[in-house]
């Protein structure tokens, strides 16, 4: 027993220094790779180009990582269900990829600070609905998608009557159909559906977003240098307005959240 | 009454079971107002349900062979295929098609809301299903009856409505009382087209408060209770309606 007892301790010894030792940073050198979890299902942040390559805004600024460091870059899809644990086996080095900032996952994986982008909730509306405040949307019909955290604070708060379908092709079906005046949803996403030739016409985000949720871009717990590279870097964004012009760059109108960012840090 | 739901609080804060339905004004003024959808819907459904049925089964008899053959049509479309394709098909197939009116924001709505279409895509599904029902009881009055009917120079609506229909309705309210809880039971499906009804309603307060145990069980004692009253109903009529002395 007493044994066993002092061949673990031993080995726990041997294995803590080791995994402290190979910073991730030095293991990118060395490889000459950068690997980046991004989306590729959500345009404009991370989708795929007709031949097939990952474009949109979360790989660029994977891309600004990779330059920085001096390596190349590789991009790995990630979807919501996996992004944290390949993080955690190491399959990829970094996380951009459209991820709310939520205490629970604090505790699975590392956050940088300040959080790199915001969504908040918004509504996409027929173009003939003339309205500059939620005030204006009391009583009116709202398609929405079930389980969506906002549906019944938007309900209790501004009057508006939620009809909520299952997934967010079914309310999308219903708002072309007349059945409702608009669809309540991430306003990111409402952002890039603006872009579809499908809805580009006839469509407009004429409100303000509400609730707004920060991202978050992750590293693997335990990597502080990484950390404190990836929180300079997102200053150095924020400050000479980068995340703006990838907006831009990519059909997005600048959030309130990144024009607030910008002008917080380049008066520092 | 205050204090009542205030008990409800409190039996969250101690226990952890959440039931917002009582002591949150919102989550309770919609659970209200979803009970009476559903309620709403059952009654409507069933009335349409028991009108198509009748109509259906006296199309059925007709000496027309192309009147019989387009209730076979009816009754081989809504029962051979499920409730909820019905629904999704009347309401963003059909309604697709239909002619629109603009609503206060000008925006061009289809005539029929999704309350309207459930109410219709239900009480077809139910109906197809009455049609058999009375035509089996139809089919179980004898034929001397009609015939003697016939004889006293009933015409044949007439016979139909004054001695067929009564004789049959007896005959066949037991498996009517079965096709009437089976449709109330299937008006939850009206939540996939969202129509407020108690189990939408349900899904909507649970993915807020994510108290889904507690709302499956509400939910369910609910339609116990619900079902339990028409059942309740449907017994005192068939009582009512009973003829001593013929078995019926």
């Amino acid at each position: 027993m007493r044994r066993t007892l002092l061949a673990l301790t031993v080995l726990a010894a041997a294995a803590l220094p080791g995994a402290a030792a190979a910073d991730v940073i030095d293991k990118i050198k060395e490889r000459g790779t950068l690997v980046v979890g991004v989306k590729t299902d959500y345009k404009p942040f991370g989708f795929r180009n007709p031949s097939g390559a990952i474009i949109g805004i979360e790989p660029d600024m994977a891309a600004e990582v990779a330059k920085k460091l001096g390596v190349k870059l590789e991009l790995v899809s990630v979807v919501s269900a996996n992004r944290m644990e390949f993080l955690r086996q190491g399959k990829i080095d970094l996380m951009i990829a459209t991820m709310s900032d939520k205490p629970e996952r604090r505790k699975v994986v590392q956050v940088v600070e300040p959080l790199y982008y915001s969504d908040a909730v918004n509504v996409l509306l027929s173009d003939k609905v003339k309205v500059t405040k939620w005030e204006q949307l009391k009583g009116a019909k709202l398609c929405g998608t079930t389980g969506a955290f906002y549906n019944k604070d938007v309900a209790a708060k501004y009057g508006a009557e939620i009809v909520s379908f299952d997934g967010s092709e079914k309310p999308l079906i219903a708002l072309k159909q007349g059945n409702c005046i608009g669809y309540l949803y991430d306003q990111t996403f409402i952002a890039g559906k603006l872009l579809d030739d499908d809805w580009k016409k006839g469509y407009h985000m004429p409100l303000e977003g509400i609730m707004e949720t920060p991202w978050a871009i992750a590293v693997a717990p335990g990597e502080d240098r990484l950390a404190k590279l990836m929180s300079d870097l997102t200053k150095e964004w924020m400050k000479a307005g980068y995340i703006v012009a990838l907006e831009k760059k990519w059909g997005v109108k600048p959030t309130e959240y990144s024009v607030r960012m910008h002008k917080e840090y380049k008066g520092s | 009454m205050e204090a009542f739901y205030e008990w409800f609080r409190w039996l969250y804060e101690a226990t952890g079971i959440n039931l917002t339905i009582f002591y949150d004004a919102f989550d309770r003024n919609r659970m209200i107002s979803g009970f009476w959808m559903t309620v709403r819907l059952c009654l409507l459904c069933i009335f349409f349900s028991i009108v198509i049925g009748v109509v259906g089964a006296w199309l059925q008899g007709s000496q027309l062979k192309w009147t019989r053959r387009a209730v076979h049509g009816f009754i081989a479309l809504f029962r051979d295929t499920p409730p909820l394709v019905q629904i999704y098909f009347f309401y963003f197939g059909l309604g697709a098609l239909l002619p629109r009116v603009d609503n206060a924001f000008g925006i061009p709505e289809p005539i029929l809301t999704n309350v309207q279409w459930a109410v219709i895509s239900l009480s077809l599904f139910a109906g197809a299903f009455n049609v058999e029902i009375f035509r089996s009881g139809i089919e179980a009055v004898p034929k001397a009856t009609v015939e003697a009917a016939e004889a006293l120079g009933y015409s044949r609506l007439r016979a139909y409505i004054h001695v067929v229909l009564p004789l049959a309705v007896r005959i066949c309210l037991p498996a009517l009382n079965n096709n009437i809880v089976n449709l109330v039971k299937t008006t939850t499906l009206a939540y996939a087209i969202a129509v407020p009804e108690m189990l939408y309603v349900t899904k909507q307060i649970w993915s807020d408060a994510t108290n889904v145990p507690e709302m499956m069980v509400f939910l369910l004692l609910a339609y116990v209770f619900l079902v339990g009253c028409v059942v309740w109903v449907m017994a005192r009529i068939e009582r009512w309606l009973k003829v001593p002395g013929i078995g019926l």
